[in-house]
């Protein structure tokens, strides 16, 4: 489907917010900056940004270890972003959570996981909850290829299934559970195939066509807001970065990252923007400038901002702790 | 007095929060139209429908999973799973989200679920249906955790546990569904406050679940031949009332703890810990633990009651410490 011209140019902001966010925040891990380490989403950008792009406000995002560009595609504080991400107390979990814990209720999104597989039966309570209080949200629930061989991919995709319930899984099949090449790991060509056991729709789709992804989640987020259930969609991507900042790629080739690289979503949705005549490369250039710059920002304001006081470090363990006879802490 | 069963008092909780609040719901294995397999849940469905009475596929990470997801958004959801061994199965979603979001998302987000399970030997049930793992959960900062030992208990802590707004682990004992006590009507019980069950000057009994009705037969036992036993249910295990405890230690300067789940790292380790840590001068001798046997729990009903301690173990422990026969052999 061709996407609208006001659209398209938004999209391609958020893609390159997406990538400037995810490439500052490996400089600020090479920086030493990150007391842990980031999960780059470079490369996979169109799936976060065609998923958002077809939400609505309101729905509810369930996220994963690699949830930044959720984060910055669902339009969150990217200040906010970094300082968590650098452990500082103006980060969304003040520094407690690092970038694999992070949840952002007032845009809908309710937790990134550190757990692979781990959000899935998240997702399917949340949109039990919806389907029972609030029928016109939906719940998109991302995962990546190593988590569709959890038994919380079985399990939660089961209960989807039997109850009809309003939720879309959008599984990021970037190639790689962490090392492992998906053909080694998964024996069908296709895992949106394993739909049809769940009784839900499954629809494979380029990962790395922003208009693809944008098309096909409009269509399952429609589906599941009106009652016709949960869908599977598959999104063929890569991870042109690596699994974790500073790892290894000895377990890929060279030429391989090469071709992928030829496929940058990015690349490959500015040649459209300029085929179509939806605009010039000068108008381009001056957007990824202006982008760029708000990150550095953003960054720069985040770096600036403090770090939490050690002396909260055992408050909060507890929602109103006076109710179990401990006190106010 | 009227009476009422312990699976009774946990359905009258279930039905009372679920009339007072619509925001609370049940779901679990054959707890709708089966009606649990302990009988807790009984005509619920009937009652509130399947919006609310929700039967589940055999699938233990995905219910605590959809437990979690349902209570970040503004539900409490009370989740049955049928034996505490199968809890093994829903860890992920209990350790890794449920206990950690309200501190790790510096409280954006609460988890206001209930996980009830029962644990327990006692029916033959085996190695896979009779563990005690009460304190696996407790290692857990940010999960509550409760096992209460009567009916009354049963149904004021999970009025309360229902209504706060954390994640509980609420574990029911199975040899207590059909045990009767006073029906003493439907006031919520604080959590975190543990209750002397008997008073008494020579000797505290600190007892868990299944082993504090023991505990108190043990007492009258002993109070038959002169001894005076305190005897102390937690109720709560995390948070724990020290302070309760170290007043009657403090008081009778002797101390037992016993459980039915195995003894090495056990709660009694911790219970003992925090009796010896605060009071080792007062102490006449050593706290002892009496404790499940370091073994899967046996079919056989020649070796099963073996693993468990027995009223006999602890009359005897209680005796011998309280007329000053000193340090016991560990065993």
């Amino acid at each position: 489907m061709q996407i609208n011209a006001e659209l398209s140019l938004i999209m391609y902001e958020d893609l390159l917010r997406c990538r400037y966010v995810e490439e500052t925040s490996l400089d600020l891990f090479t920086e030493g900056l990150t007391p842990g380490r980031m999960h780059p989403y470079i490369g996979e950008e169109a799936v976060a940004v065609g998923t958002a792009a077809a939400m609505k406000p309101g729905d509810l995002t369930v996220s994963t270890h690699r949830g930044g560009a959720h984060l910055v595609a669902l339009k969150a504080d990217i200040v906010r972003v970094f300082a968590e991400y650098m452990g500082r107390a103006a980060g969304y979990s003040s520094g407690r959570g690092g970038p694999m814990h992070i949840s952002v209720p007032e845009i809908g999104f309710l937790c990134s996981n550190g757990i692979v597989g781990s959000g899935i039966p998240i997702a399917v309570g949340a949109a039990m909850a919806c389907q029972r209080t609030s029928p016109e949200k939906v719940v998109v629930c991302f995962f990546g290829d190593g988590a569709a061989n959890t038994g919380s991919f079985h399990e939660g995709l089961n209960m989807a299934g039997i109850w009809k319930l309003p939720v879309v899984f959008v599984c990021e099949n970037n190639g790689y559970a962490e090392t492992l090449p998906v053909g080694k790991g998964i024996a069908v060509q296709n895992i949106s195939s394993r739909a049809a056991g769940y009784g839900i729709c499954g629809v494979t789709i380029d990962g790395n066509d922003v208009e693809a992804v944008y098309t096909a989640m409009a269509e399952a987020i429609r589906n599941a807001r009106e009652g016709a259930g949960a869908s599977l969609v598959e999104a063929k991507t890569y991870r042109i970065g690596q699994h974790f900042s500073g790892e290894s790629n000895h377990y890929r080739t060279e030429s391989e990252v090469q071709m992928w690289m030829e496929r940058d979503p990015i690349r490959l949705f500015r040649e459209r923007l300029l085929e179509r005549g939806l605009a010039v490369p000068g108008e381009l250039s001056k957007l990824e400038e202006a982008v760029r710059d708000a990150v550095e920002q953003a960054v720069q304001a985040a770096k600036d901002a403090p770090f939490p006081d050690p002396e909260t470090v055992l408050a909060g363990l507890y929602r109103d702790p006076q109710t179990l006879g401990l006190g106010t802490p | 007095m009227k009476t009422i069963t312990y699976a009774q008092a946990v359905r009258s909780a279930l039905i009372e929060e679920m009339d007072r609040d619509p925001s609370v719901l049940v779901l679990g294995e054959d707890i709708g139209t089966y009606g649990g397999v302990f009988t807790a849940t009984r005509s619920l469905l009937a009652r509130y429908g399947v919006d609310r009475v929700i039967d589940t596929p055999i699938s233990e990470a995905a219910i605590a999973g959809a437990a979690v997801g349902m209570a970040m958004c503004g539900l409490r959801p009370v989740a049955e799973i049928m034996y505490e061994d199968f809890v093994t199965i829903s860890l992920d979603q209990l350790v890794n989200n449920a206990a950690k979001m309200h501190y790790m998302f510096d409280g954006k987000v609460c988890v206001p679920l209930v996980l009830r399970t029962q644990c327990g030997s006692g029916r033959g049930s085996a190695a896979q249906h009779s563990q005690s793992l009460e304190s696996w959960f407790a290692h857990v900062p940010g999960l509550i955790v409760i096992m209460p030992s009567t009916p009354q208990d049963a149904r004021g802590l999970l009025k309360s546990a229902i209504r706060n707004d954390n994640p509980v682990i609420f574990i029911e004992h199975k040899m207590l569904y059909f045990t009767k006590g006073p029906d003493t009507g439907a006031e919520c019980l604080p959590i975190g406050k543990a209750e002397v069950k008997r008073e008494g000057s020579d000797i505290t009994v600190i007892a868990t679940s299944w082993m504090v009705g023991r505990a108190l037969e043990a007492a009258e036992l002993a109070a038959n031949e002169g001894v005076s036993v305190e005897v102390i249910d937690p109720r709560t295990l995390r948070p724990f009332d020290t302070e309760t405890v170290l007043a009657s230690a403090r008081k009778t300067r002797r101390a037992v703890v016993v459980h039915e789940a195995v003894r090495f790292c056990g709660i009694g380790a911790e219970i003992s810990s925090i009796i010896t840590e605060n009071l080792f001068h007062e102490l006449e001798m050593p706290v002892k633990r009496l404790c499940g046997s370091d073994v899967p729990i046996p079919y056989s009903a020649a070796l099963e009651p073996h693993v468990v301690p027995t009223v006999e173990d602890i009359h005897v422990a209680v005796t011998t410490m309280a007329t000053g026969a000193g340090r016991l052999d560990a065993d």
